[in-house]
């Protein structure tokens, strides 16, 4: 149980290092992107080439499948960024579909659906990090997330993040402050397809093998979910999202009724899940904190009207 | 390389059929993005349900008969209970599913698809279980030989019936009351509310009609396909591309999109010699450069964004 228990664990720290990249590309620059797994599989596939047909250590490799992915973010990105809404959603779908389709087609580098196992472990200053020695696999993945969420949080944080959140709430008001809109939405693609690659790196060390048939539509489609259900645009409600899209995964499984209930029985309560939880809190679970505008919001006739009530009003909104 | 003039013909006949089933699904999806600007991701799994049913009533309703006729009445009646059921069932999924989230943010109605997709996808697998089965041919299915090409009743029976259907279609959304009421609530729904139209009704119908047309395309490929739990899947999204290209939204550029993308789907295999297993890059890539040079699509009108 404890080993099923550090499994849960390190998959949700795999997650939440996705949830929070694609995040900051759907939640604080408002770009809808349908192919994170692609990302994901370039990382992991990165990884698994490096290590086990040029020997690399896993370190350089985790570099190089960020560096790699966040490449293949920049060449999805800098066409079809220029589109708007819908649309770039569905120019990141069809990238994601021909990302497999071309991992599956590809036999001679990716061994097509066969996939590449035996992908080495991780070894630090001589020391190997087993995967089936949970803990220590842990402590590689939480020191991950943790990098992660404080990159991301520092980011996010600066002019960067502020331009990035203009873009989202108006992207023809944030051109005409003079915010390049291209260069930071290239930016955020890059920056959230870089990490995902890194999640993608940790994937290929953990399972020690990579298979073509993970990194589906799907796979992106959950991302999406753990970002929306732990509301877009914040860091723990991405992490929150993680979480809770695993653990209600593996309920069953959890509380132990595997043996009751069927596969398919357990993705119906998992789609269920999906649609209650967006019926009831359909921006998230955690909201965005409303911009603070300081002693500038007395000026503004909305500010003076909200008064003593200011609380209660922030609430009403969505 | 030379490709004799038949083959080619043979072909662009494959590709038509195909086509017309991609357009007979993205007519679903468009006709729902013209209106609610969502895309339906549960439409493929619609698919799925409706020939699940009307594979229980074909197979039901012939027991054990051996007479001709019968088989064939007994076919077009499944086809009906077919359409009928997952009609019933697209309406439902957009009262319990949708409609609570019309006014929520953008993506929550995205969310609730893909769950309600989700659920779909295995509750046909958990009731009718994960094994492919088999949709027998209601009449004789041999090759009808045409000088060097060859044509089989199923693909006369898809193209006849989708083009009928298609043809219908547009005839009602463009000249009956109700088709108008439809244009309208696409256009701006609280002015067409404004007008006297029941906003409510026409999303049902909406509903009602597109997920009939994808039990219809479900039946007709299954022939040949056979049935699963996940047949609507790619088949879904495949058509969804096809109604992008189009020009999503506009009925016209559906069936347009649908047929461009069987036809480009076989000829890039055949006649450019694309690798099979390239063939999804086709139409994905297909879709990326439509919408790289006109996101609107084939017959979408260009809007600016006025400030």
């Amino acid at each position: 149980m404890i080993d099923f228990l550090s499994l849960l664990v390190i998959y949700i720290g795999i997650y939440a290092i996705l949830s929070m990249s694609l995040n900051l590309i759907v939640g604080y620059t408002g770009l809808l992107s349908l192919c994170h797994a692609a990302f994901l599989a370039v990382g992991a596939y990165t990884t698994a080439i490096l290590m086990v047909n040029y020997h690399m250590s896993f370190w350089w490799s985790i570099l190089l499948a960020g560096i790699v992915a966040g490449l293949f973010g920049l060449l999805i990105g800098l066409p079809t960024l220029r589109l708007s809404g819908d649309y770039l959603a569905i120019a990141t779908l069809g990238f994601g579909q021909i990302v497999q389709n071309v991992i599956i087609n590809w036999d001679s580098l990716t061994r097509g659906p066969m996939g590449i196992p035996n992908v080495p472990m991780p070894t630090l200053f001589g020391l190997t990090i087993n995967p089936f020695v949970k803990w220590e696999f842990l402590i590689l993945v939480g020191f991950f997330v943790a990098l992660t969420f404080l990159v991301f949080r520092h980011l996010t944080r600066s002019r960067l993040g502020r331009a990035l959140e203009a873009i989202r709430e108006d992207e023809i008001a944030a051109a005409t402050m003079g915010i390049s809109t291209f260069k930071y939405k290239s930016v955020a693609f890059a920056l959230g397809s870089f990490f995902a690659g890194i999640a993608g790196s940790l994937w290929a060390a953990y399972n020690q093998s990579v298979f073509p048939g993970t990194f589906d539509f799907n796979l992106s489609v959950l991302i999406l979910c753990m970002v929306v259900l732990g509301g877009l645009g914040t860091h723990w409600g991405s992490v929150l999202g993680a979480v809770i899209i695993v653990l209600a995964s593996e309920l069953p499984r959890l509380v132990g009724i595997t043996d009751i209930i069927s596969p398919q029985f357990k993705q119906i309560l998992f789609g269920l899940i999906l649609v209650v939880m967006m019926i009831f809190r359909p921006s998230g679970l955690l909201t965005r904190r409303k911009p603070d505008f300081g002693r500038y919001a007395r000026l503004s006739p909305a500010g003076t009207n909200a008064g003593g009530t200011g609380a209660g009003a922030g609430t009403v909104q969505p | 390389m030379h490709i004799p003039l038949s083959e080619l013909i043979q072909h662009f006949i494959n590709g038509l059929t195909l086509g017309s089933i991609y357009a007979l699904i993205a007519l679903g999806y468009t006709m729902v993005y013209g209106i609610l600007k969502f895309i339906n991701f549960a439409h493929g799994d619609i698919l799925t349900m409706g020939t699940y049913v009307g594979l229980m009533t074909y197979t039901g309703l012939i027991g054990t008969s051996t007479n001709p006729t019968w088989i064939l009445l007994s076919f077009v009646v499944a086809m009906l209970v077919a359409m009928l059921a997952s009609a019933i069932l697209g309406v439902i999924i957009e009262r319990v599913a949708y409609r609570p989230l019309r006014k929520a943010p953008r993506l929550a109605p995205l969310i609730s698809a893909i769950g309600v997709s989700i659920i779909l996808m295995n509750l046909a697998a958990l009731i009718f279980g994960t094994k492919s089965r088999n949709f027998p041919y209601p009449f004789d299915n041999s090759t009808i030989n045409w000088g060097a090409v060859t044509i089989t009743p199923h693909e006369i029976l898809i193209l006849a019936v989708s083009l009928a259907l298609m043809i219908v279609l547009k005839l009602f959304v463009d000249f009956s009351r109700m088709g108008k009421a439809m244009r309208a609530t696409s256009l701006d729904q609280e002015v067409a509310s404004l007008m006297g139209i029941n906003v409510n009704f026409i999303i049902s119908l909406t509903f009602f009609i597109g997920s009939a047309l994808a039990a219809v395309a479900g039946v007709l490929v299954a022939m040949s396909y056979k049935v699963y739990p996940t047949m609507g899947g790619l088949a879904g999204l495949k058509a969804f591309i096809a109604a992008v290209v189009g020009g999503i939204g506009n009925i016209s550029g559906a069936m347009i999109g649908g047929l461009l993308l069987g036809v480009l789907e076989t000829f890039g295999v055949v006649v450019l010699g694309i690798p099979e297993g390239y063939k999804d890059t086709i139409a994905f890539g297909m879709l990326i450069l439509v919408l790289l040079v006109k996101p609107s699509g084939i017959m979408g009108k260009s809007t600016r964004e006025k400030v």
